[in-house]
């Protein structure tokens, strides 16, 4: 088959051709995959929020409000409520300290402040070290008498054991006021991940945020409610 | 050309990682885990099939001298394509893979077949040649992520096999990608000449 012509006629057409194919099935693909990706989005928030925080019956999206942290970056506070009672908040935080980027995380918090769950939303911490946050500061899974969870090929035949570490690695059940949210080594009370000291401080850090914001703010309310529900009126749409 | 050689040489004679060594940016940036790799080289291997039936349908009309950036524009709109889907239908892989999608653009892996193989042959022969190639580059990122996340954190496609602690942490690490690719290469190579 011949080729055409380098001349520039040709080359500009041919080019604007491509471009323009391109560009209109570009479009195409946007406007087939927008709405799934923005149910993804929802899913992924609703799937965290029902995991932080126990049996609601309301939708906490809907009552979503924003609170800014000391250090001036927004807090999503999604209050969980069953009839009328406040049964738990789940808080979308997050921390700048981590190994590289940002460290966002859903933490479920007891009206009284202490910490029901956890999901790491997003990171970019190394794998196979901070990406151990996932679980690291969860309970042990006990799987047929075993600590550790899943299923341990090895242990039977060389009897190797993962290392065993007491309930100082969990913090669900946990209360930042009393228990200081902060790893060993800078005298807290929190096992940090093994070779990922730096996510442990700022997964902590941002769970500590998160307390601290909402209990602050909630202490204010309470003594001004009125106040508070006319001043948050505005806020109380879903924000992007 | 024998349909079957052109489709098998992207597996072992010609593959592109252990033997053409193309595409090395995500062979080692993504294969920290078996199913991480085998997700990049799925996608690699559909923006690899569509740009080489591309090509091939619409080589006989650039003009050589821009054939380059109409090449490229082809290959951008299917990774784009590729991203937005992926986003929208499998979130947790998009996640895991996210920054590496968009790089398939540049993966020279894609931009080669399309300039040494579908610029020159018909689409049923490029079709075969990008879906060989493509699972080649699946096979060999599956084969080091395996290898990676085996020794490194005693997983095997997520299954663990032996306790985490023992694993070498290095291999799940950057430099345990260079390692761990020397030696795949150096295998493949004894297997080769035996």
């Amino acid at each position: 088959m011949g080729k055409r012509a380098s001349s520039l006629p040709n080359m500009v057409l041919t080019l604007l051709m491509i471009t323009a194919v391109a560009g209109g099935s570009l479009g195409f693909v946007f406007q087939m995959t927008k709405a799934p990706i923005e149910a993804a989005a929802v899913a992924k928030q609703q799937e965290a929020i029902q995991l932080v925080v126990p049996d609601f019956d309301n939708d906490p999206a809907a009552e979503m409000y924003e609170l800014t942290s000391s250090e001036g970056f927004p807090l999503k506070v999604f209050p969980a409520r069953k009839g009328e009672e406040l049964v738990g908040v789940a808080i979308e935080t997050m921390s700048n300290r981590g190994f590289s980027g940002e460290i966002k995380i859903m933490v479920g918090l007891k009206p009284d402040g202490s910490i029901i769950n956890y999901q790491v939303l997003e990171h970019r911490e190394t794998p196979g070290l901070g990406t151990k946050m996932d679980d690291w500061f969860k309970p042990a899974v006990v799987v047929e008498g075993r600590k550790e969870p899943g299923t341990r090929l090895l242990d039977g035949f060389f009897g190797i054991k993962a290392g065993e570490s007491g309930d100082t690695k969990n913090i669900l059940g946990k209360h930042p006021g009393t228990t200081r949210m902060v790893v060993k080594q800078d005298g807290g009370e929190v096992d940090a991940i093994t070779a990922a000291t730096i996510t442990s401080r700022a997964f902590l850090h941002a769970v500590e945020v998160a307390y601290t914001t909402y209990t602050e703010r909630t202490d204010a309310a309470s003594s001004a409610t009125t106040q508070y529900n006319e001043e948050e009126g505005g806020d109380n749409e879903p924000v992007e | 050309m024998n349909q079957w050689s052109n489709f098998s040489k992207g597996f072992l004679k010609e593959n592109p990682v252990f033997i053409l060594l193309l595409g090395l940016c995500p062979a080692l940036g993504v294969t920290s885990s078996a199913i991480n790799g085998l997700g990049m080289g799925l996608a690699t291997t559909f923006v690899l099939v569509m740009a080489n039936i591309v090509v091939s349908l619409i080589k006989g009309f650039i003009p050589d001298k821009v054939r380059i950036p109409a090449f490229i524009v082809v290959i951008a709109t299917f990774v784009t394509i590729v991203e937005m889907t992926m986003q929208a239908y499998v979130p947790a892989l998009f996640d895991a893979l996210g920054l590496f999608i968009p790089l398939i653009v540049v993966n020279c892996l894609v931009l080669g077949r399309a300039e040494a193989f579908a610029s020159k042959n018909n689409v049923g022969s490029s079709i075969v040649d990008g879906a060989g190639m493509g699972l080649g580059f699946a096979f060999a990122l599956t084969l080091l992520g395996g290898v990676r996340e085996l020794l490194g954190s005693g997983h095997f496609f997520g299954f663990a096999i032996y306790p985490e602690d023992y694993g070498m942490l290095v291999f799940v690490l950057a430099p345990g990608a260079f390692i761990a690719l020397g030696y795949l290469i150096a295998i493949l190579n004894r297997l080769k000449k035996a």
